[in-house]
């Protein structure tokens, strides 16, 4: 029955077989080897990575009081396409909110132009920084609304109410931040300004993950290789500030009804004790849900609580600024401590004098007594004193080196070596200046700048600056970067000022007799011998400013201070007590003089703004 | 006693070694598939990869038995096996439970067994005995009719137990035919069937211009046209013929294009007018040259037509609405991938997944976490494919393609017609299961839930498809017997 011809088919049946074998060979290696959509497919299908936050790092101040640390906070997030059969109207009553709020916010989830990235793979947000109140309910019934989870995040809180623009606060990251630094997620927060902001990489630690594996219903099966691919949060790192909680406290309370700032330094670390800027905000208020609507009123607030006036705005100094017009002149051989100067009071021209003393005065006087006349004159003659020269060249050399040696105090710069968040430049002018709003460079001559003399005109410096001027002269000649951060490697930031340490004696003695027969006798305290400059600075917004700059004790200083409260009047009469007391608070621990306390805490100069 | 040493000789010992080796790697496949993460042995009972293990043993045990017997039975009780078992199925119809749609399963206490698993052996059975009588003749019309209904018996009973993928398989003895003398051409339509059908489908839903035609009608015309150019051109080598209809095609439709420019051409009927002047003019050519060698050509080009224009019909109401949405998901018409697309864009992301090596043994995430569906049954190869990568995938295939061609030299070394009838069946029949089955997987075949032999997990098919494979081999191992 064997048939020949037939017999050969078999070949054909076994060509069709390999043939069928062979396309399926090479489709495995398509779709193994050489695509790798299905390999990503695989990934986002079984792996759910859920980010373990860290503990955000604890601030203290420098006694070792705990000023901000964490509690628990809940995000609600959702994969969207995750989410089904979701009961919405249960789902709403168990988180207390509304449908419409519901609606809403899926469809803010789902807008790629406001949610960039999204992904219905991947977690998204679907309600921030809930407390342990708000989700209690939701907890227990997690498991009916599948597509949704509870995100473990922690909240800032604060032990005190102060020092908002020293501590600054956190929130969620924006966008530009996101595309800057592959750290951050949406959702994720961050430090928005000050010690928050600046030491957002040692607070914040290190995110981990938390590799889950889950099934085709979405449920969790257990983590991915037992948790071997896992990666624990690392804590972020305690911060320890320079901060003196107590100082700050004081310093807040003094300036309340006011608006102005105070900062104090030590001036042998130069770490800063107290930083104050009124009107200022509770920071507690910046913290969970009601951050944004509370933000919008502090920036909607006229007396702009936000800014930090201690750092960032900018007063002409004044008669704060003599003490350094005193010794730049002496170094660069304009006077000598034994120049004296005639004064004719309020008739002296070009500068008048504000004050009633003897004349002719001496250097001493002339600090003492805040005498305009003699600064005037001793300007000139320090920038004059080799003439003018061709086209004023000799001249403009002068000016130049008396820029430098006023700059070499801190003034005119921002501190770039600093951890302070937000600081502005002030400014001292250039040559360059004048060449260009007097049109050429003979076009202006001492007598054309003569306000520069006594801190008023273009001069302008921040409360910072001016505190670390008086370090510069507590520390005979150097000043070490203002800072925040109570760290040794924060020590080493020396700067040397350009007058030589053999000037500064007769300028402390000068400033030290201000309390004792000058401006601030009023302000002494009993046992403490305290150096200090007023100011009364004249601008264009109504009253004068009331400025207060000065050090204590003259021997071994322990504390320079820069006060300024704005639009209140005389120097004497505000910033000086506000001086005082500080230096009470910090050098004896204690107020003693409740009185003069309570009389500056209660003056009121703005009535904008908002008590706490 | 002396049977038995002679089977030990003459058993194909090859045939048992890719048998075990497949059986093996399956079990190992439905192990990793249906492995959950609190790891339990490969024996639990009350685990798949447990119980496969009996049914394993248990299968091991009926082929042994099935060896015992004497050849001459399988002969001798072809029909009435074949008898019993259609019963079986006319019982099942009405007696079985109603699961997933499906009535097709015997419950019996703990085990449910697919009578439609054994239909094939009995099948193949009846086939090799009536093929094998004396007198048969696959060209006698008087022949074929049995033939086809014994054929299309089972099919018909299985396709109303709703096991449609079940009753498709059957389709696989055309290649047993074909080696007993059927002629080639049936295939080629077969496969030109295929291919039209495919075309139109997938086509139709692109129109040439709005109520002017579909695509899917043009091009399958145009098929049909090529294939009377190459016919004639090639193979009755009447090349001016074969000119002269390229160039009157071409002429009609450059005519239908200008036309179109003042009146709105319906392009199907164009294409149609096309194929029905080709008709025309090869019946003239025949007549006039007295050829006898395009009859059959006009046959198929009118049969083709005919059915062109049928397919859509046939697509929508013949078919179920689950079955369309296979073949559109297949011809990439349907991208839902959470819908009807799923089940495959699981399978390929799973085989796709394991990469050259592999995740490893029980490191498949895709297949573990329940993401491809009938994961340890239909879609068994995307564990293979998952876990041990392209090598482990390609050596399953690899093994399958020689346990093939070991059937088709033990097929072609029989003497009798029964035995090798009934080897091509065998070998038909397991060919058509893994093309279907793995081309599915790979999403290159539309979803037809059949089992991989020897593979999947699942008593019956493991039982149905060691009964076929063991009868063979005693058939086989006969051969030597009767040389004594």
């Amino acid at each position: 029955m064997i048939n020949d011809t037939l017999q050969n088919r078999r070949y054909v049946i076994a060509i069709i077989m390999s043939v069928v074998i062979v396309v399926y060979i090479l489709r495995l290696f398509s779709i193994q080897i050489i695509e790798t959509k299905y390999k990503e497919g695989a990934e986002s299908n079984a792996f759910l990575r859920k980010t373990q936050f860290p503990p955000r790092g604890l601030i203290y101040d420098r006694n070792h009081t705990l000023l901000v640390y964490n509690k628990p906070a809940y995000d609600i997030t959702c994969i969207m396409r995750e989410i089904h059969d979701l009961d919405t109207l249960s789902f709403c009553r168990a988180l207390n909110i509304d449908k419409k709020f519901f609606i809403n916010r899926i469809a803010e989830i789902k807008d790629r132009k406001k949610n960039l990235g999204y992904s219905s793979y991947t977690p998204q947000v679907f309600m921030t920084q809930l407390d342990i109140e708000d989700i209690a309910t939701i907890q227990q019934s997690m498991y009916k609304y599948p597509g949704f989870f509870i995100q473990n995040r922690t909240l800032r809180d604060y032990a005190f109410p102060n020092a908002a623009h020293v501590l600054g606060n956190i929130g969620e990251v924006s966008k530009r931040r996101i595309e800057n630094d592959e750290y951050y997620k949406p959702g994720d927060y961050a430090g928005r300004d000050g010690i928050e902001y600046t030491y957002e990489n040692t607070l914040r630690g290190v995110k981990g993950v938390e590799i889950l594996l889950r099934d085709a219903k979405g449920r969790i099966k257990g983590k991915y290789k037992n948790g071997e691919k896992d990666i624990l949060p690392i804590a972020g790192e305690n911060l320890t500030l320079t901060l003196d909680i107590q100082l700050q406290i004081l310093g807040e309370k003094l300036m309340s009804g006011k608006v102005g700032s105070i900062v104090a330094i030590e001036p042998s670390t130069g770490e800063i004790l107290a930083m104050v800027s009124n009107p200022a905000f509770n920071p507690s208020i910046l913290v969970g849900r009601q951050r944004s609507k509370n933000y919008i009123v502090l920036l909607n607030d006229p007396t702009k609580p936000l800014m930090n006036r201690a750092t960032q705005a900018q007063y002409s100094p004044g008669s704060s600024f003599k003490p350094i017009q005193a010794l730049v002149c002496q170094q660069m051989g304009g006077i000598t401590e034994k120049t004296i100067f005639s004064c004719n009071g309020p008739e002296s021209s070009p500068v008048k004098c504000t004050h009633h003393h003897g004349s002719p005065v001496s250097l001493l006087n002339a600090i003492e007594q805040s005498c305009n006349p003699y600064f005037w004159n001793a300007f000139r003659t320090t920038i004059e004193k080799d003439g003018y020269g061709v086209k004023n060249n000799i001249f403009r050399n002068n000016y130049d080196v008396w820029v430098d040696n006023v700059k070499s105090f801190g003034l005119g710069e921002k501190f770039t070596d600093s951890d302070i968040y937000e600081q502005s430049r002030g400014y001292i002018p250039t040559q360059k200046y004048y060449n260009k709003v007097y049109r050429s460079e003979t076009g202006w001559r001492a007598i054309t700048i003569r306000s520069n003399s006594i801190g008023q005109g273009e001069i302008l410096a921040t409360p910072l600056q001016l505190a670390n001027a008086m370090s510069v002269i507590a520390n005979m000649g150097y000043y070490i970067t203002p800072h925040l951060n109570k760290s040794d490697s924060m020590k080493t930031k020396v700067h040397r000022s350009k007058v030589d340490e053999k000037y500064f004696p007769i300028v402390v003695e000068g400033m030290s007799r201000v309390f004792e027969f000058g401006t601030a006798r009023l302000s002494k305290i009993e046992g403490i011998d305290m150096c200090g400059k007023t100011g009364t600075v004249q601008n264009s917004r109504g009253k004068d400013h009331s400025i207060f700059v000065g050090f204590a004790p003259r021997e071994n200083p322990k504390i320079a201070i820069a006060v300024v409260v704005e639009n209140a009047g005389f120097g004497s009469t505000y910033a000086a007590p506000v001086f005082s007391l500080l230096v009470e608070q910090y050098i004896k621990g204690k107020i003693e003089r409740l009185e003069l306390q309570d009389r500056v805490t209660n003056i009121v100069t703005n009535t904008n703004v908002k008590e706490r | 006693m002396s049977k038995n040493v002679s089977i030990k000789y003459a058993l194909d010992w090859t045939t048992v070694f890719f048998y075990v080796a497949l059986v093996f790697m399956g079990w190992i496949s439905i192990y990793g598939a249906s492995y959950e993460f609190d790891q339990s042995s490969i024996f639990d009972w009350n685990q798949r990869a447990g119980k496969q293990f009996v049914w394993i043993l248990t299968a091991f045990v009926l082929g042994g038995m099935l060896l015992l017997v004497d050849y001459k039975m399988y002969n001798f009780f072809a029909y009435i096996i074949y008898a019993a078992i259609m019963l079986l199925l006319i019982v099942t119809i009405f007696i079985a439970p109603d699961i997933k749609g499906s009535r097709s399963w015997l419950v019996l206490g703990p085990i449910s067994f697919q009578p439609a698993e054994l239909a094939k052996m009995a099948t193949a059975l009846a086939l090799s005995k009536f093929m094998s009588s004396y007198n048969y003749k696959l060209k006698n019309w008087k022949d074929l009719i049995p033939l086809a209904l014994i054929v299309l018996l089972p099919f018909v009973l299985i396709v109303l137990q709703k096991e449609t993928g079940s009753a498709l398989v059957f389709a696989a003895f055309l290649l047993m035919f074909y080696r007993e003398g059927m002629n080639g051409i049936i295939l080629l339509l077969t496969l030109f069937a295929v291919l039209l059908f495919v075309i139109v489908i997938r086509f139709s839903i692109i129109p040439i211009q709005v109520d002017q035609g579909t695509l899917g009608i043009v091009l399958s015309m145009g098929l049909i046209l090529l294939v009377q150019f190459v016919y004639a051109f090639f193979v009755t080598k009447h090349r001016k013929e074969a000119s002269f209809l390229l160039l009157g095609t071409l002429g009609l439709t450059l005519i239908s294009i200008v036309l179109n420019i003042w009146f709105k051409v319906n392009f199907d009927y164009v294409a149609l007018f096309v194929v029905i002047a080709s008709c025309i003019y090869w019946i003239f050519v025949e007549l006039f040259n007295r050829f006898k060698k395009y009859w059959m050509l006009v046959l198929i080009s009118i049969g083709s037509v005919v059915f062109c224009f049928s397919s859509d019909y046939l697509f929508d109401k013949v078919l179920e609405p689950h079955q369309q949405i296979r073949i559109k998901v297949l011809l990439n018409m349907e991208n839902d991938l959470t819908g009807a697309g799923y089940n495959v864009n699981q399978s390929k992301i799973a085989i796709g997944s394991g990469g050259f090596w592999g995740k490893g043994f029980l490191n498949g995430t895709q297949t573990k976490l329940n993401y491809v569906p009938e994961q340890d049954t239909d879609f068994i190869f995307c564990t293979v494919g998952e876990e041990h990568g392209f090598w482990g995938s390609t050596l399953v295939l690899v093994v399958y393609w020689l346990l093939l061609m070991r059937l088709l030299r033990i097929a072609e070394r029989q003497r009798e017609t029964f035995n090798r009838v009934y080897a091509y069946c065998v070998a038909s029949i397991l060919f058509f299961h893994l093309m279907i089955n793995v081309g599915m997987v790979l999403g290159i075949m539309p979803v037809i839930g059949i089992p991989l032999p020897f593979f999947s997990y699942g008593g019956s098919s493991l039982w149905g498809f060691t009964i076929m494979l063991f009868i063979l081999l005693r058939l086989d191992a006969s051969r030597l017997e009767r040389m004594r």
